[in-house]
């Protein structure tokens, strides 16, 4: 078509033309929907095979014990458990012997044996509760050992199968659920571990993150924003936090060796090295984010701010700051999820040794959730697949509950501003 | 700069028809003569002693952003008791200047002051004057009105509050109405001062604007346009507060609209290409001015 003939809209050619690109939109459209369908499907996929392998680790079978402690050889006076040592009066007693006896009493010589740890943890606990029990010959319900549990679940190996089904016939076995496996830490019973040990130690490592990585990250992101001149060294630290935040985790957990243990001589395994190695990790992330953030204040606030004389310092916390906040949030929340599921930088600093109690502070020995999952997936013995994909749910839930608890900040301070 | 837009005119009678009207304000600007009030006569014989102190004087004040010249020497008198306008088309350096005149400039990295500014005789482009106590002497309202994204209250208690203006809280609150009151917003918003400033209509922004402006009890106020965001209503809204507040403040006002510059001040300085080409007393601009250039701006044979 020349250009000095006008456009003939009603031709035959200029109607294909419009379709084409109506067929073209629809395609994107499709196109689209298939990428989101798709990303659910996994999604649904990842939370199907967990629920499905990880629902198990939640529950526990317990099998119903007659123990007569008057045969057994514990030695333990109802009079001498009344104080504060009782309960180490008790983990002293030799408890796995007469949980043995009682159950061979029981349920005969093949039932040796299937009991494990929680069972001892729980009849300790049950004993300092309740001293009284031991002048009698209660029938307790105790957590059975990984074997029965898992041949209850599932199927195993024949013994333990039949030894289900005699305690099933006998109507001494239920189901109940796993308690223990929240209030409990790492062992090397899988029937007896728990994740509280590695909740609180996640718990504590997010902490310290959070309390270094959010102010520093922000007053950087502040600075560099609002009062830095712009010349090469600025150039040359915002070219250096963009790499930063592109490095693999891994490097951070070496530069928190070198520095944290090797030359500041910080305790090993401690949360507050691995939270100050997930914190150096972190920080370019808020930065980047807070600085985009603020860039995106628009500047007649600051105009009309100054225009009644604020100084610049006002300026930025009185209404720059709280503009962006909402901003800086977001790439919080980013930075800390993946702080959360981080495990190769924590492998570095030592959080991969076993911790059977949970951490007292944070700068005692503890492991976190995603190491702790990592651990349990290199175990031999089948009870902790299960349990493996309880922990994750467990890291899921944490995840949704911390994200949950930033989206509620974040909108918040989007209302009010 | 706005010289390329600028066609020749081939009649040397003013053109009557409005042909590009930009705005409604603007469809009498291609009129020939433009009245000024006979109030603003009046008042100006009172106040036309052309040897007293000027509240602040500018002195070959030159503007650079970088390499490039925005501003070249400029000299000009802003009394206390008199608003004056700064007209001339876009580009030609007026809003640049009246910026100069609380240091707004300042958070421009590449911009340059060359010259002298004072006020009250006290050199305010020295680097011992401090600019936060000279912005809140110099008030500033803006061409879009950009109120604070919190109450109405805030809005105007912010400004007292930084310089710390009120010693309770009902100190702070008579501040607030006070300055409500001087901007005419007082009766609309008294009973909802807790909403946000943002959800108000434009013209009434505009006005919590200036009375933030005020509430810190400034001695010069600047207004950029104030009210080229605004429909007619509420521009003479604003310029009927302008009246009133004039005799308390000094008012500087830039503005694209020549009728209302003639509406609003007592002296108008024409800039042009980054020259103050004319600056006297408004009655004499707009109806005997000395220069060509500002016969033909104001005559509409420019922009």
């Amino acid at each position: 078509m020349s250009s000095s003939a006008p456009t003939r809209w009603t031709e035959p050619e200029m109607h294909k033309r419009v379709r084409r690109r109506y067929a073209s939109e629809r395609r994107f459209r499709a196109f689209g929907f298939a990428a989101v369908s798709i990303s659910v499907l996994f999604l649904a996929f990842l939370l199907f095979s967990m629920g499905a392998k990880g629902l198990g680790g939640f529950v526990q079978y317990q099998a119903a014990l007659p123990i007569d402690f008057g045969k057994s050889s514990l030695f333990l006076d109802p009079a001498t458990l009344r104080g504060p040592d009782a309960a180490q009066t008790v983990a002293g007693a030799d408890l796995e012997t007469a949980i043995s006896q009682a159950a061979t009493a029981a349920y005969g010589p093949d039932a040796a044996e299937m009991f494990g740890d929680a069972a001892v943890n729980v009849l300790t606990r049950k004993i300092v509760a309740d001293p009284n029990i031991l002048t009698g010959t209660p029938t307790l319900w105790l957590p059975v050992g990984s074997k029965v549990d898992v041949a209850a679940k599932h199927d195993a190996d024949p013994a333990s199968e039949h030894l289900v089904n005699l305690l099933k016939s006998k109507n001494a076995l239920r189901s109940a659920f796993n308690m223990e496996f929240l209030t409990q830490s790492d062992s090397t019973d899988p029937s007896a571990v728990g994740i509280w040990g590695a909740l609180k130690g996640t718990f504590l490592t997010i902490l310290v993150t959070i309390g270094l990585a959010f102010p520093v990250g922000v007053l950087a992101a502040v600075y560099l924003e609002e009062f830095a001149a712009r010349n090469r060294w600025t150039d040359a630290i915002e070219v250096s936090i963009n790499n930063l935040a592109a490095v693999p985790s891994i490097t951070f957990g070496l530069l928190g060796l070198a520095v944290f243990l090797n030359v500041m001589n910080l305790p090993r395994s401690a949360p507050l090295v691995g939270g100050l190695t997930l914190a150096l990790m972190t920080m370019p992330v808020i930065v980047i984010a807070g600085r985009n953030a603020i860039k995106t204040v628009p500047p007649s606030i600051r105009d009309a701010a100054l225009g009644v004389g604020a100084s610049k310092m006002q300026v930025v916390f009185h209404h720059v700051l709280p503009l962006a906040l909402p901003g800086i949030l977001t790439g919080t929340i980013i930075g800390m999820a993946r702080a959360l599921g981080e495990t190769a930088p924590l492998l570095m600093i030592g959080m991969r040794a076993f911790i059977a109690a949970p951490p007292t502070g944070i700068s005692a020995p503890a492991t976190v959730l995603p190491v702790q999952i990592f651990l349990w997936s290199d175990e031999v013995d089948r009870g902790f697949v299960e349990k493996t994909s309880a922990a994750i749910i467990v890291l899921l839930l944490f995840m949704l509950v911390m994200n949950g608890l930033a989206i509620y900040l974040r909108n918040r301070f989007e209302r009010r501003w | 700069m706005d010289m390329k837009e600028k066609t020749p005119m081939t009649s040397t009678t003013p053109v009557t028809e409005p042909e590009l009207p930009p705005e409604p304000e603007d469809t009498e600007l291609h009129a020939p003569k433009i009245n000024v009030s006979a109030e603003a006569k009046i008042e100006e014989k009172q106040a036309l002693d052309p040897d007293r102190e000027p509240k602040m004087r500018a002195n070959n004040v030159a503007v650079y952003y970088g390499e490039k010249q925005a501003l070249n020497g400029v000299s000009i008198k802003i009394y206390e008791d008199l608003v004056t306008a700064f007209i001339g088309p876009s580009g030609c350096g007026k809003s640049t200047f009246l910026r100069c005149l609380n240091r707004m400039n300042d958070t421009i990295p590449s911009a340059r002051v060359t010259g002298t500014i004072t006020l009250d005789n006290e050199d305010i482009t020295s680097a011992a004057m401090d600019v936060v106590q000279l912005r809140a002497r110099v008030g500033m309202v803006f061409q879009k009105p950009n109120p604070f994204p919190k109450s109405i209250f805030e809005n105007v208690a912010y400004g007292a509050r930084i310089h710390g203006l009120s010693n309770s809280k009902a100190d702070l609150a008579e501040i607030v109405e006070k300055s409500l009151r001087r901007a005419g917003l007082w009766d609309e918003v008294k009973d909802r001062l807790e909403e946000s400033g943002t959800a108000l209509s434009g013209g009434q922004q505009q006005r919590l604007c200036i009375a933030r402006a005020i509430a810190v009890d400034p001695e010069v106020i600047l207004m950029d346009e104030p009210c080229s965001a605004l429909d007619p209503i509420a521009t003479a809204k604003i310029e009927e507060l302008i009246h009133e507040l004039r005799g308390r403040y000094a008012i500087a006002i830039v503005t694209h609209n020549m009728q209302q510059a003639a509406r609003v001040s007592q002296r108008t300085a024409f800039f042009h290409l980054g020259e103050l080409v004319e600056y006297g007393k408004t009655s004499e601009i707009f109806t005997n001015p000395s220069q060509q250039r500002t016969q033909d701006y104001i005559t509409g044979r420019y922009g």
